[in-house]
């Protein structure tokens, strides 16, 4: 069977593969939008947190004999750990400034994680094999799925879904919200912004540290993985606009997809396609799909 | 206070016309090249406010159009320094006119997604050379006699292109059209209800920045008679950003000191460290923005006014 003279095999595992792409950008690009609507910070170093995810795996697998199934608990809370620490002794200080300072500081983090991990590790990838039970693939009948793919889907789906409720539904994400409107009188209230902020940064690149667990048995480990990822889900982010929480999800996922879907059609212009994409939407329709003209 | 200045940079300038004497005039004219790259980036942030955090897609456009035009075309080397600008020029024009569609962090973000497209272009076609770059550049002859191949020759060809590039960012900065910049940086709103076009003072202000930063990546390629994919990495995007914060940003002279520290930095620890390298570049990123946002110059002007209390004039 063909699609569009594509065998329909082929076809589908880019298809399957452009749609485990768009659940890092989907996922990277929540967490880039929780904490920008939190702090107004853009967090550069949120690719080099999702490298140190998987590298931590990597340690935790190779140094002390942590499984995958304890990494995936582990890493994200190691990796916010590192994140609540990074917001308390540098990033609580640039509030009161011009937004570009907090971009400016996590780039200086992102360059120091990442030449850290070259030093030590070197630029090439290591290797992180993919847990026995979710090895070998499923036969649907017209493709097989590699059971990891369907995994890293699912949970990042299951991840997306339950950071939507969690902010659009519940108390918690109430007072959230409240205080992205306005931190002052949210505070005034008797909520402790502060301690919302600090959370908030550590939850988002806790969600990083996670991708950084899924990803790396799906590609190697190195760490350039986080700073040629993390361009991408900029572009992302100024298609989809910061505005909504499922906006960014959406937006992630489909430019996955259609990632896949050029690969398929015109291999040359995969690397570009998000790009031009950004370039079309910045003359259609400046603030983004989802966003709102401030 | 003024006439002080300039007398410093007549200091300066003689120090750089007898520099060649003294010492290895390649790193000079390295440390040139960068300056200009990052005097004409701080036309944008310093002056305008906008961080783009995309230039090395005009130090990289500069640098290979006029590498491709020195050695397939065999164009006369002011030809080629000349398309390469202007290449570039064009290239801020299609960045900019987007870019500034957008305000703040996103033209930031912007920015920096519409030179790794760059990027990936570069490493694709063919004219770039792709993954080996352009090698074995000739420097050519200045008005077909001057032989540039003599480092000595190139280095008052580098430092009166530098220099003139310098002047006209000043002229620039203390123009009407430079007031206008620093008020749009001030308060964007109130220059558009004074009935300034803003977006077309932002774009010729991104264009001239992309056109001086291609000037400054075809000057390199004839220094170095090769251009490679690293000039147009986000890394050296990132590197302009971390000179003009350093040396001070919206200060005249604070990029060149920026660029200078950073460049001898970078030569004296690449052998002894490796990769250490970005983890101290990033050091001293995270340093400025904490505790020194001022820059080198800045600090030094604000520590002068105190001293002698008097007011700033810049």
């Amino acid at each position: 069977m063909e699609i569009f003279g594509i065998p329909l095999q082929a076809f589908m595992s880019q298809l399957m593969l452009g749609l485990v792409n768009g659940c890092f950008y989907a996922v990277l690009s929540l967490g880039l939008a929780v904490i920008f609507g939190m702090l107004n910070i853009i967090n550069f170093a949120h690719g080099a947190m999702y490298m140190a995810g998987a590298f931590f795996a990597w340690m935790g697998l190779t140094y002390w004999g942590i499984g995958y199934w304890w990494s995936l608990l582990l890493v994200p809370l190691a990796v916010g750990l590192v994140g609540v620490i990074i917001e308390r002794t540098m990033l609580q200080w640039l509030y009161q400034l011009d937004h570009l300072y907090g971009l400016l500081l996590t780039f200086g983090l992102a360059l120091m994680i990442e030449g850290a991990f070259r030093y030590f590790y070197g630029a090439s990838g290591l290797p992180y094999s993919i847990p026995e039970e979710l090895g070998g693939a499923i036969n649907l009948g017209f493709m097989f799925l590699p059971k990891y793919r369907a995994w890293v889907v699912a949970v990042s789906l299951v991840v997306c879904l339950a950071t939507w409720f969690v902010i659009e539904k519940t108390r918690l994400g109430a007072y959230l919200r409240a205080a992205t409107e306005n931190p002052r009188l949210t505070q005034a209230f008797g909520i402790n912004v502060p301690l919302m902020v600090m959370l908030t940064y550590g939850f988002g690149v806790a969600l990083a540290g996670l991708a950084g667990v899924l990803a790396a048995p799906a590609y190697a480990v190195s760490p350039l993985m986080g700073s040629n990822l993390i361009i991408v889900v900029f572009a992302v982010v100024v298609i989809g606009g910061m505005g909504s929480i499922m906006g960014s999800i959406i937006t992630g996922l489909s430019l996955g997809v259609i990632e896949g879907l050029t690969k398929v059609f015109y291999a040359e212009a995969s690397s570009t396609v998000v790009f031009v994409i950004m370039v079309i939407v910045l003359m259609i329709r400046p603030a983004g799909l989802f966003g709102k003209e401030k | 206070m003024t006439r002080k200045f300039h007398l410093g940079y007549l200091l300066l300038l003689a120090a750089l016309l007898a520099a060649p004497l003294f010492v290895y005039p390649v790193l000079v004219m390295k440390v040139m090249c960068f300056a200009l790259y990052a005097c004409a980036f701080n036309l944008l942030l310093g002056y305008t406010g906008l961080l783009s955090f995309g230039h090395a897609a005009f130090l990289a456009t500069g640098a290979y159009v006029t590498g491709h035009a020195l050695k397939e075309w065999g164009m006369p080397t002011e030809l080629g320094l000349l398309t390469g600008t202007l290449a570039a020029a064009t290239l801020g024009w299609l960045i900019g006119s987007l870019a500034i569609r957008r305000q703040g962090i996103y033209f930031a973000m912007v920015t920096l997604a519409l030179a790794q497209m760059v990027y990936f272009i570069f490493v694709q076609s063919s004219f770039t050379g792709g993954e080996d770059g352009l090698q074995g550049i000739p420097r050519g002859y200045l008005l077909g006699v001057i032989d540039l191949s003599n480092d000595q020759s190139l280095y008052y060809l580098v430092l009166a292109i530098c220099v003139s590039a310098f002047w006209l960012i000043y002229r620039a900065i203390h123009s009407p059209f430079g007031q206008i910049l620093k008020a749009v940086r001030e308060n964007e709103a109130r220059v558009v209800s004074l009935g300034y076009d803003v977006a077309k003072y932002k774009l010729v202000a991104f264009v001239l920045s992309a056109a001086l930063a291609g000037l400054a990546g075809a000057t390199k390629v004839l220094v170095f008679k090769f251009a490679t994919l690293t000039d147009a990495h986000w890394h050296a995007s990132g590197e302009v950003v971390l000179m003009t914060l350093l040396g001070g940003m919206g200060t005249t002279f604070g990029p060149v000191v920026g660029a200078t520290v950073i460049i001898s930095l970078q030569s004296e620890l690449a052998d002894k460290v490796g990769s250490m390298v970005t983890v101290i570049m990033g050091g001293i990123f995270v340093i400025c923005v904490l505790a020194f946002r001022r820059g080198i110059v800045g600090e030094a002007t604000a520590l002068y006014q105190r001293i002698t209390g008097s007011k700033s004039s810049t």
